[in-house]
């Protein structure tokens, strides 16, 4: 399915490319660059919806194009298109040599070919005939709206599959050429649950990468009960009242506040905006001694798992907190030009249409050796965050998110249900009071956008306590 | 290929499949823009982008899709194989059916389309931009969020019935974000983003005076109590809460159970009689503007809620057929076709004797909250559920004196919002979303950190 048919002085996916790459590239070169990036992509996607008992949606796509980037002095030109010619990528090449306004071309690069193959995809091209089909996919996900059925209040229920397949070719003047193949699957279950004039809804989603047979693993019914259960739970709940309280925030998707309100000014885009309060704290401390925290690349079939970045790096484990001293940032090409920080293998886009930033993997929260009982039995009076919603982080670091599933605590002991919470404050301040860490850290898969567009990337955390926090509500 | 060449190689390649019902649309657009770091070039983008979405109706007349970038010959037969197959689970329960309305006429405005300034001077205006706003208060200490781009589209939709109908134009956008700095305090963000059909419609010292008064603004700063307030919305976050609850007028929500109304909810009264919303995708101040949808419906102008009752639903062409109503004009081509209003516009109707015009945001000197602008909408709106938990940039009124609010959020109910206008401004505000006056509502809840 990856393999288009394709024309002579074209890219062909699957096939040796490195005499026309090099040829774009020492085009480029040869007008002045500093550095020139192709990265190249062919994709085949498909999702399937399940609504109440029937299939309502089922949209492949297909595409290819190209991004092109280029480097004069700290500067970057990025041109994208989706013409795989010679000719479409020499203009490309062009275009962004005249936008950087390069008109010195004595003061050469020295481009001496590209290395040998990195070829990350061999064992990856059997994957597209692996993968489920959409029959198989609809008649499970059929079955999954199915045991969501459990009583009559449960007005909507929703399954949903995505399966994307990307084939990439990374190629640049420092000699890179690799190539690999990306699968990224993901499910989700949703339901509203409604009786009279209460109404509550439930979500989940569960997602892996380079594991084709994963989907046909997954556990729809346990998934089924999760949602039910938690659906059930708020159903009635009253609106939390609003305060300053000690919090416990569940594993798996409560890691969402780290990588929302911590992850992303470590990102070294934000010391080149100077919009990040750790921007000159590197081996200092910035959270308790109890947290540390890691953004990596490399655990198998985590979604934000990968073999190779979108730069041609391979994905390396960053210990980004470790005891509450800030160690390292998480960088691209373009970060280490401007930022002085080392590729971390983090440089990651949606597709060619975007340049590469810095961005975050699988990010968590190491952990510790308290269980989840010992971080609700230390609080007499505050709030449980079993299912965190989405949030935000504004221009100045202070965030806010949503709490999907939460209780509160009595004495130590979780006690009634309450909905409408929000969680609000600002980095360098909760980071602080993070002050024990459960012995339960589970991850789980997320879409994160931002500047390159929305990649896949997995949170999490174990269970932790977070001293004192802004709690939104009613 | 054109779209006059694409249309027949899909009518082409249909033949060849023997699929004798499609439709598809595409859009070919291109892109330039700039970004600047402290007067250097940081970013020049260029991009050329082409999607097709193309549909199939096999012989039991159910729907496939399939959506390309490749619009080659060989792409176009593939993804009608795609969609082909993909119709063996076309959707039984609620059959899709060309638009009935896809063969009338259009209403194509002016064609303000602008040509391309290039991205020297793109990014020669945005260099300026960021020196003056830098310039404008030395507490400003960077423009960490900045841009300047033009975009040029094509907008196609075709059908094997005949229908085919096309327009072009180019749009143009400015974005300054400003950071400032004073020292002990905390630093504070805000800026400003305006639109033009080409970069020389855009008011650039506008959006420099914006950006800098609003991050000035907002220097001195404290933290609010938190307590239920009399709150003024600004037109943009009036306008960013009505979209965020569009749902209420959404028939594919209603029909997918998503939304607080229901099919018999026509009719029933959200809110003071005083107030009346409007969809108007082709109004003249809507930049974005489109003659047509996803399904080829063209575009007008519909009333939501006429004197605080619901009027009208926004439909597709399935969602319209399931009402026994029209089509109009809000459909998004998909596999499920989607449903989503174009440009809102809220007024003050002539029913307007209970409202307490009093309540003026220029000159009221009693307490209350300015919500400037709503945040993290994606987040702390549920908007099958009907609530919301909204951070905001704002401002706590007092005695004729404003301070600006550190960190806080407003929550609620959208019915009890609704319910709770308590002053409908005269003056209207263009912003990028649509149109509105200051909405002034009782008794909402905020949350701070005193």
């Amino acid at each position: 399915m990856l393999s288009s048919q394709i024309k002579s002085n074209e890219i062909v996916f699957g096939s040796c490319n490195k005499d026309l790459l090099e040829e774009i590239i020492f085009y480029g070169i040869g007008l002045g660059a500093d550095f020139v990036e192709i990265f190249i992509e062919n994709t085949d996607n498909s999702s399937v919806l399940a609504e109440e008992d029937f299939i309502t949606s089922v949209s492949p796509s297909f595409g290819k194009g190209a991004g092109i980037r280029i480097f004069k002095e700290k500067k970057d030109g990025f041109v994208s298109t989706n013409d795989l010619t010679k000719h479409g990528l020499m203009r490309s090449v062009s275009q962004a040599i005249e936008m950087l306004d390069i008109t010195d071309n004595k003061k050469r690069e020295v481009f001496n070919g590209l290395n040998n193959h990195r070829d990350y995809s061999l064992s990856k091209k059997k994957w597209i005939n692996e993968v489920p089909s959409i029959h198989e996919i609809s008649e499970k996900l059929l079955v999954s709206t199915k045991s969501l059925k459990k009583n009559n209040k449960i007005i909507t229920r929703k399954g949903s599959y995505s399966r994307n397949l990307q084939e990439v070719i990374i190629a640049s003047s420092d000699g890179t050429y690799a190539s690999d193949i990306r699968l990224h699957q993901t499910v989700g279950l949703n339901v509203i649950a409604s009786d009279a004039q209460y109404r509550s809804s439930g979500s989940r989603r569960f997602g892996s990468s380079g594991m084709p047979n994963e989907f046909r693993l997954w556990d729809h019914e346990k998934a089924a009960n999760d949602v039910f259960e938690s659906s059930m739970n708020m159903l009635y709940a009253d609106y939390v009242d609003a305060g300053q309280m000690p919090v416990v925030l569940a594993n798996k998707f409560g890691g969402v506040i780290f990588h929302e309100a911590c992850g992303h000014l470590l990102e070294t885009t934000q010391i080149e905006r100077g919009t990040t309060p750790f921007e000159n704290k590197l081996n200092e401390k910035i959270a308790h001694e109890s947290v540390t925290a890691i953004d990596e690349g490399i655990s198998e079939g985590s979604f934000g798992s990968l073999s190779v970045d979108d730069e041609g790096m391979e994905p390396e484990k960053s210990v980004l907190i470790k005891d509450g001293i800030l160690k390292k940032f998480i960088s691209d090409r373009a970060g280490e030009l401007r930022t002085g920080h080392k590729r971390t293998g983090s440089g990651r886009r949606q597709n060619y249409s975007f340049a590469a930033a810095s961005r975050m993997r699988n990010t968590y929260i190491a952990k510790g050796e308290h269980s989840k009982e010992d971080l609700i039995n230390s609080i007499s009076d505050g709030l449980y965050c079993k299912s965190m919603g989405g949030g935000s982080v504004g221009a100045t670091g202070q965030f806010n998110f949503a709490v999907e599933e939460g209780y509160l605590i009595k004495n130590g002991k979780l006690t009634s249900p309450v909905k409408g919470a929000t969680l609000i404050g600002e980095a360098k301040e909760v980071m602080p009071k993070i002050s024990m860490c459960g012995n339960d850290l589970e991850l789980a898969p997320g879409f994160c956008g931002s500047i390159s567009g929305s990649v896949n990337v997995t949170v999490g955390q174990p269970h932790i306590k977070v001293d004192s926090i802004t709690v939104g509500g009613r | 290929m054109n779209s006059k060449e694409i249309t027949a190689q899909i009518s082409k390649a249909a033949d060849f499949l023997n699929l004798k019902k499609w439709d598809y649309g595409a859009s070919f657009t291109n892109d330039y823009s700039v970004q600047v770091d402290k007067g250097e070039a940081k970013q020049l983008k260029a991009s050329q982008k082409q999607i097709l979405t193309l549909r199939v109706w096999n012989e039991s007349n159910l729907v496939g899709i399939t959506t390309t970038s490749d619009i080659s010959e060989s792409g176009i037969k593939k993804a009608l194989n795609l969609a082909n197959i993909a119709s063996d689970f076309g959707n039984k329960n609620e059959r899709t059916e060309f638009s009935p309305l896809s063969k009338d006429p259009i209403e194509i405005k002016d064609a303000k389309k602008r040509n391309p300034v290039g991205i020297k001077k793109l990014l020669t205006i945005l260099r300026e931009a960021e020196v003056k706003l830098l310039e404008s208060h030395e507490s400003i200490k960077s423009v960490p969020y900045n841009g300047l781009s033009e975009s040029f589209y094509e907008r196609v939709y075709a059908n094997s019935d005949g229908a085919f109908r096309s327009y072009s134009k180019s749009q143009a956008a400015l974005y300054l974000y400003a950071r400032a700095e004073e020292k002990n305090k905390k630093p504070r963000s805000s800026g400003s983003v305006k639109l033009g059909y080409g970069v020389e419609d855009i008011d650039i010292d506008s959006c420099i005076n914006d950006a800098s008064n609003k991050t000035i603004s907002h220097l001195n700063y404290s933290s609010i109590k938190t307590d239920k307030y009399l709150i003024c919305f600004s037109p943009e976050s009036f306008l960013t809460i009505i979209n965020a609850f569009s749902s209420m007028f959404n028939a594919r929500s209603i029909l997918d159970g998503v939304s607080l109304s229901n099919k018999n909810s026509i009719g029933e009264k959200l809110s003071t009689e005083a107030l009346n919303i409007y969809d108007d995708g082709l109004h003249e101040k809507n930049i974005s503007s489109s003659p047509f949808d996803g399904e080829g419906t063209p575009t007008k102008r519909l009333c939501l809620i006429n004197k605080g009752k619901i009027e009208n639903f926004i439909h597709s062409e399935s969602t319209a057929r399931i009402f026994k109503t029209k089509p109009t004009g809000h459909a998004g081509l998909g596999s499920k076709v989607s449903v989503s209003p174009d440009w809102i516009v809220v007024e003050k109707s002539d029913e307007n004797s209970d409202l307490k015009i009093s309540l003026d945001h220029s000159t009221y000197e009693g307490e209350f909250v300015y919500i400037e602008e709503l945040n993290a909408i994606h987040a702390g709106v549920r908007a099958s559920q009907g609530s919301f938990s909204l951070p905001f940039d704002g401002w706590l009124y007092k005695k004729g004196k404003k301070i600006s609010i550190e960190s806080a959020t407003v929550a609620g109910d959208i019915k009890y919002l609704l319910k709770n206008i308590v002053n409908i401004e005269s003056s209207q505000e263009v912003t990028t979303s649509g149109i509105s006056p200051h909405i002034w509502v009782d008794e909402l809840s905020i949350t701070g950190d005193a």
